[in-house]
């Protein structure tokens, strides 16, 4: 099986494949932690870790898995490696960690990370995982951004805690639902983007979220 | 021959599949706004200019984004069938009068992005806009939603800005006695001293701006009657349903007067879209309706649950239409014969 390339696999989690946006996966800790861009980025950046962590431990340990095991298999790989993750962040950012722990602990049960080992990872040599790894953790972490971002903004006023507007211009946004209308925006903003550079609209998007 | 089928086949959005065919949208939309006037002639009454100031702002809101989408979307500007001034005139009416004017505007325009632009216009929303938007900003500005209620005055040109709780909240937090020692503060009429349900009727008590007369509301509603652009399986089922929820209740009295249970039951519960389009499936969203608004009154956290519970009841439609489809013609005679 020939791979694609480097760019293809990176651009492919990023946009193509986009996690929140296209697949309208874990939308649930998504919408829960990006109240603010701070909470966004640290579970964006733990996802990161952990998918790549994980799509190259799935890759590198597939001649010893038998397939009929897989899956609890990987879901062990992926507790591993959100376990060092989640102890890490504890240590190191205990104020952050306070309000999103929750959801680092829930990696373990992301659908997105899963379904790159089995779908991904344990067809592919270690390189292409890897790559394919850091792309859906980076397409993730775009998410996290791009929704924690545009919430703070228009919810709080501000960026990163730092004031921009003085005042709180329309607190829907940091509520769950404002969550919801942020992300099905910005949905909506990649499917336009689609139709504008002239591409069919991808079977996963949207209108399933 | 295919000329001619074409012009056969004439197809158009949306509410002409409830009544006669040859009413367009725009005159049921412009009839209905006809039937709120009467409800906002006499909030300025009593709440003065503010009440139309803010039913102004809401129009100009819910217009911008009417405009905004359809030159978004590069479709015809549909602003002349007046369903875009129905939803602010009607967003208008299920604020609190004492608030800024801008919330309104922000409201209305959000709720017609929202709730209706990107749904893809009339006839294609799921929720009826002028509540979406209502509950948008019950989220965005939560404090003037929930307490900028002015005390009716006739005649006040300018209100003093004095505010005070609404008689459901009061009867949520402070008891029946509090709510009814309410209304000796509401001012009586020429006519003399009035009873805490006349002046309910008539609108004499703090309230949203179109919701507080239950006369005018009436009023407007069988003006839509007489005209045949609503019908009395929506509203009457509503109602039955509050009403039945008010026996368990403190006051049924005031559950069945003082909050926006008129204005919700003829205004917002028979909107076309989101409504079941067959008589059986009508009665049982109206009772739905009034069941969740009781339910929500009495043991939920809001003082006031039209809005919600309409919003609820409207993702039941789907289900509602095909749970209870148009009897197929002759089927009753199929059923004898078989």
């Amino acid at each position: 099986m020939s791979s694609p390339s480097a760019k293809v696999l990176i651009m492919r989690g990023l946009f193509d494949e986009n996690p929140v946006f296209r697949l309208a996966l874990s939308l649930c800790p998504a919408v829960a932690v990006t109240t603010s861009l701070k909470n966004g980025l640290l579970l964006g950046v733990a996802v990161f870790c952990v998918q790549v962590l994980s799509s190259v431990s799935a890759s590198v340990l597939k001649p010893f898995i038998n397939p009929r095991i897989r899956l609890p298999l990987f879901v062990l790989i992926v507790a591993l490696w959100v376990s060092a993750v989640d102890m890490i962040l504890a240590a190191y950012f205990p104020a952050i960690y306070a309000q999103v722990g929750l959801y680092v602990k829930l990696i373990v049960a992301f659908a997105i990370i899963l379904s790159r080992m089995e779908l991904f990872a344990s067809k592919n040599p270690i390189w292409p995982s890897t790559l394919d790894g850091i792309g859906m953790g980076l397409g993730f972490l775009l998410a996290m951004i791009l929704t924690g971002s545009l919430r703070e903004l228009v919810g709080s006023g501000s960026i990163l805690g730092i004031t921009i507007i003085p005042t709180k211009p329309l607190l829907l946004a940091v509520l769950p639902a404002g969550g919801f209308f942020t992300i099905g925006l910005i949905m909506a903003l990649f499917n336009w983007i689609d139709l504008m550079r002239g591409k069919k609209l991808s079977s996963g998007g949207g209108a399933h979220g | 021959m295919a000329a001619e089928q074409k012009q056969r086949l004439t197809l158009s959005f949306g509410p002409h599949i409830h009544y006669p065919l040859g009413r367009s949208t725009a005159e049921l939309m412009w009839t209905v706004n006809l039937a709120l006037m009467p409800a906002l002639v006499w909030a300025v009454l009593i709440f003065g200019w503010q009440a139309l100031a803010l039913t102004v702002s809401a129009v100009l809101g819910t217009t911008l984004g009417e405009m905004a989408m359809c030159a978004l979307t590069k479709t015809r500007v549909t602003l002349r069938d007046g369903s875009a001034v129905c939803s602010g005139i009607l967003l208008a009416f299920v604020i609190a009068p004492g608030m800024p004017l801008y919330m309104p505007f922000v409201g209305g325009f959000l709720g017609i992005v929202l709730a209706k632009g990107v749904f893809g216009g009339l006839g294609h929303n799921i929720f009826n806009v002028a509540l979406i938007a209502r509950a948008i900003m019950m989220a965005t500005f939560p404090v003037p939603m929930t307490t900028a209620w002015l005390v009716p005055k006739f005649g006040q040109i300018v209100p003093d800005g004095t505010t005070m709780a609404t008689p459901l909240a009061v009867l949520k937090e402070h008891g029946l006695d509090a709510a009814l020692a309410l209304f000796q503060q509401m001012p009586d009429t020429a006519l003399g001293a009035l009873a805490p349900w006349e002046k309910l009727m008539l609108g004499l008590r703090p309230g949203c701006i179109g919701e507080v007369s239950v006369v005018f509301i009436l009023l407007g509603a069988a003006f839509l009657l007489y005209k045949k652009v609503i019908r009395l399986y929506i509203p009457l089922s509503v109602i039955a349903g509050t009403v039945f929820m008010g026996l368990f209740s403190a006051s049924p009295m005031l559950h069945s007067l003082a909050g926006g249970l008129w204005l919700g039951a003829f205004f917002m519960a028979t909107d076309y879209v989101t409504s079941p389009i067959t008589p059986r499936g009508q009665i049982v969203f109206g009772l739905g309706i009034g069941l969740l608004t009781g339910m929500i009154r009495i043991w939920g956290g809001y003082p006031e649950g039209v809005c919600y519970a309409i919003l609820l009841m409207n993702i039941m439609v789907p289900a509602l239409n095909e749970w209870f489809p148009p009897r197929r013609f002759a089927s009753r005679f199929e059923e004898v014969n078989a």
